[in-house]
């Protein structure tokens, strides 16, 4: 505890100098549930997500079906639970491979001059692609497997981390403590290693939260247009997409996954946000 | 200036040059043969072989990339492998509800965010300027397709004020048009709402502490000239900047939201394209997309260096 005392600067100390807003502590709650919820998904959902019961389709909401059943008679409300499993999983396996690629290559970048001019015309170029269209491009001409639609959903999202972490290597390049580790001979990977990667770390992460967020938005698009993970594998997208066929009949077949998305997505983008005021106090009130 | 503009022209060319190498190897490399789709299950090697000649799948990847290039440079983005109409025919019939819901959208956003954010700075730390907030952050969490429904539900079956789904072009009378397009437009532009909504406030935020905005209420001016004429003019840069980078999430939105509300447009299109696996078309769309999302870009570019005469001399 002394070691984070006396340093009044480190980011550690910053989290934990002022109480929590009302909103972060209820965020927190809400996706402590969430992730609770995809891991005892076998325990907290009534019924099989994929068993069938043609007696009873379509039912509404009732003390055995918590949210009614769907146009198979499965149980949406153990579908929407283990519907968490997979939306969570895609936001992590996205947010994980798009900074584990998206760094190094704007660490590259910000250090080496001569990289940065080919490389950030091929991220402009990958951004200039519509996300959606590459990702149901990818997704459809290859196959809906979970690794598939997490990497047609990683992709576009990259040039975002590589423009961010680039951007922090270009203003910590200028800083004295730079100079001196060139002066004294650093080998440039030691360098970016030691020197330059530690000031893009706190903004990555937050960055991380926006991108989870955004990836299980993109993952409930692609299964709209049909083009996401197969709906023997429930996902809160594709509960929807399934739903949106008898929306005339019962609309929470899809209101309900979409509660449940939205309430998780909230949650990430408020707990990203007090991350951001936290880690770096010039942004707090600007666009909180 | 002129200077300034062939500069950033310049840089659209490699861009641009990387965006047609993506999708060219995107669908070159992924598994699926275009020979097997064009034909069919039933198609013997020989009529494979024939249609891969006749394509020139045969090649080398570096000699068809070349070709294709080419090609287009001359206009010519190829046939449609399912409907054997070329395929500019083919875009040409779809954009027109495409950019109709665009611009619906953009103006709407325009409407909304622009004194939402204006006012969320201006009463900063009140109530207008948590709902502002609470709002744009709610903005971002739900779907495109959750709002769309949402507001089916309420507009259209409940209160019956408009149409479920359907598309009139503007040829059809501005009453029809917009009597369907308002709610997709909506629909379409609520994400972007909160987004620019967002960074309005913010920038407005940076902008209201400056001495010429105390001058300009110092000498007594309304504070509506305050606030939009001086205050929202010099905020602009950020909030342009959003707009355009925000331009691909909107043909995103496009692609949803035309299929939630049945509009024959653009978005639509590509999904039947990509199903298809019809490789001229996918290419020719995807391209396009890029290149107005470039071409966007750099007029915001340009409009910085005309509002700024700083950009133009750096």
């Amino acid at each position: 505890m002394s070691l984070t005392t006396s340093a009044p600067e480190s980011p550690r100390r910053r989290l934990m100098d002022a109480p929590p807003h009302w909103t972060t502590v209820l965020a927190s709650v809400v996706l402590i549930a969430i992730v609770l919820m995809a891991l005892f998904a076998p325990v907290i959902a009534n019924f099989e997500p994929t068993s069938l019961n043609a007696m009873k389709r379509l039912k509404p909401a009732d003390a055995t079906y918590w949210m009614g059943t769907d146009s198979y008679g499965r149980d949406l409300f153990s579908r929407v639970v283990y519907g968490a499993r997979v939306s969570l999983m895609v936001g992590a396996g996205v947010a994980l491979g798009s900074i584990v690629i998206g760094l190094p290559l704007g660490l590259l970048a910000g250090w080496f001059r001569g990289l940065d001019a080919v490389l950030m015309r091929m991220m402009d170029g990958l951004m200039a692609i519509p996300g959606i269209l590459l990702a149901i491009a990818i997704v459809a001409l290859t196959n809906a497997g979970l690794t598939t639609v997490v990497i047609a959903i990683m992709l576009p999202e990259i040039p975002q981390v590589v423009r961010l972490v680039r951007s922090r290597v270009l203003a910590t390049r200028s800083e004295t403590f730079v100079d001196a580790a060139v002066l004294l001979g650093t080998a440039p990977l030691r360098l970016i290693w030691r020197h330059l990667l530690p000031s893009t770390l706190a903004p990555l992460i937050v960055q991380g939260t926006y991108i989870y967020a955004a990836a299980i938005l993109t993952e409930a698009a692609l299964s709209f247009l049909g083009v996401g993970i197969g709906t023997e594998t429930p996902s809160w997208g594709n509960i929807m997409a399934e739903g949106r066929l008898y929306f005339a009949m019962n609309p929470w077949l899809v209101f309900w996954p979409a509660i449940v998305l939205s309430l998780c997505i909230l949650s990430i983008n408020l707990l990203g946000d007090a991350l951001r005021d936290r880690l770096d106090p010039k942004m707090k009130g600007r666009s909180a | 200036m002129l200077s300034y503009f062939l500069r950033r022209l310049l840089m659209a060319i490699p861009v641009m040059f990387f965006v047609a190498v993506f999708v060219f190897l995107l669908l070159r490399l992924t598994p699926g043969d275009p020979a097997q789709a064009i034909a069919g299950d039933q198609a013997t090697p020989a009529q494979l072989q024939q249609i891969r000649e006749s394509l020139g799948l045969n090649e080398p990847l570096s000699v068809q990339f070349v070709t294709w290039i080419g090609r287009m440079a001359h206009g010519d983005f190829g046939v449609s492998l399912i409907s054997q109409q070329p395929v500019l025919k083919m875009i040409g019939q779809r954009i027109g509800p495409t950019v109709a819901l665009a611009l619906v959208a953009m103006g709407l956003t325009v409407l909304i965010s622009l004194p939402m954010g204006v006012l969320a700075a201006w009463r900063h730390g009140g109530l207008t300027d948590r709902a502002v907030m609470a709002f744009s952050v709610i903005g971002f969490s739900v779907p495109v397709f959750v709002i769309g429904y949402v507001l089916i539900g309420v507009f259209a079956v409940n209160l019956k004020w408009f149409p479920v789904q359907g598309y009139k072009p503007l040829a059809d009378g501005i009453g029809p048009f917009a009597h369907r397009i308002f709610l997709p437009g909506l629909a379409l532009a609520s994400i972007y709402i909160a987004l620019v909504s967002r960074m309005t406030r913010a920038s407005m935020l940076e902008v209201l502490r400056e001495d010429y905005v105390r001058t300009a209420r110092a000498k007594g001016l309304p504070e509506i000239v305050v606030l939009f004429r001086h205050a929202l003019r010099n905020a602009a840069i950020p909030i342009l900047t959003v707009v355009g980078t925000g331009f691909a999430m909107m043909i995103s939105g496009v692609v949803v939201t035309e299929t939630v509300f049945n509009i024959p447009g653009l978005g639509r299109l590509v999904v039947d394209a990509v199903l298809a696996r019809d490789y001229p078309l996918i290419q020719a769309i995807i391209l396009l997309t890029a290149g107005t999302y470039v071409l966007i870009n750099l007029l915001i570019d340009l409009s910085y260096a005309l509002t700024d005469p700083r950009i133009r001399f750096q």
